[in-house]
């Protein structure tokens, strides 16, 4: 029946533009493994630079460094933590707009606007937070603060793209949580949620939806 | 089997129209070229639809300034949301029928 067809047509219509008014869909699996990658880099520079080659630190570590050698501490890591952030930023808009005009939408949409602000929230705080704590020498809380300020930047953000992204950021959450518990592994840890998470989360995502 | 097609609306026989209630369904306010732009229509085109959903209590028109540019944006109405909720029962109960 002719009508029957029309009507099909008209639901998959309607579904469409709704996902696609509401959802921001160019994600690309492919950030979340260059992400990963390069945060599991800037981890091993910092490791063999800066951390004496150790990925689990001992309570006493910072303690028994002098002045000097906590000031080279801490501007290294600073720099490679902001070197990490920035690339992977980089590349995640990159690898998305690309997305976007291979699809043929825009990147910058109501939509795409909404996520971008409903990140930028708790990122801002935690980015915030994270440099209180650090001038306040409060070492132990850094690590969980990136993680769970990082996770519930993504919950946030799985209401307007991808639901496996509101997954991503529970267990993020959980994964500074446990940072927070055990500082001793917090680097550890750190590898664990900005590195391996990303990697699995991108190929996740790349076989799901870009094959 | 004899299907009732009694829900559906006149409103959305055409596809523009349709597009546009899906939209302002999942979202509060859709401005004027964002429609344009995820609808792929002209401007013409567009305006005259929403013109008609206006008419019809379907659409509301938000008419607001963005410093000095002038932004149009749409939303739906509660009736416009009922009917078009409606027409998709319909819809949905026509294809299960089947």
């Amino acid at each position: 029946m002719d009508s029957q067809s029309e009507y099909i047509e008209d639901l998959r219509i309607i579904k469409k533009v709704m996902e696609e008014s509401s959802r921001f869909l160019s994600l690309s699996g492919l950030a979340g493994i260059f992400a990963g990658l390069i945060a599991l880099a800037g981890a091993a520079i910092s490791v063999f630079l800066f951390l004496d080659g150790k990925l689990i630190l001992a309570d006493g570590f910072f303690n028994d460094k002098t002045v000097h050698e906590m000031s080279r501490l801490k501007i290294g890591l600073s720099a490679v933590a902001l070197i990490v952030l920035i690339l992977a930023i980089g590349i995640s808009f990159w690898l998305s707009y690309r997305k976007s005009v291979q699809k043929g939408q825009k990147m910058w949409t109501p939509v795409s606007k909404r996520l971008l602000i409903n990140m930028v929230v708790p990122l801002l705080t935690g980015g915030i937070l994270i440099m209180i704590l650090y001038s306040h020498h409060n070492w132990q809380l850094v690590i969980p603060s990136m993680l769970i300020f990082y996770g519930l930047a993504l919950v946030n953000a799985g209401k307007f793209t991808y639901n496996d992204v509101f997954y991503l950021g529970m267990i993020e959450i959980l994964t500074g949580l446990m940072a927070a518990a055990f500082p001793a592994f917090g680097l550890l840890l750190w590898c664990f949620g900005f590195g391996v998470l990303h990697i699995t989360y991108g190929l996740i995502m790349y076989r799901k939806y870009e094959r | 089997m004899k299907v009732d097609i009694s829900g559906l609306s006149k409103f959305f026989e055409n596809r523009i129209r349709l597009g546009i209630m899906s939209i302002l369904i999942v979202n509060d306010s859709y401005d004027f070229n964002s429609l344009k732009a995820a609808l792929g229509v002209t401007d013409g085109n567009l305006a005259s639809h929403l013109k008609s959903l206006e008419d019809n209590s379907l659409v509301r028109v938000n008419k607001k300034f963005i410093g000095k540019k002038p932004n149009t944006s749409y939303s739906a109405t509660e009736t416009g949301e009922k009917i078009f909720r409606t027409h998709l029962k319909a819809l949905e109960d026509i294809i299960r029928k089947k």
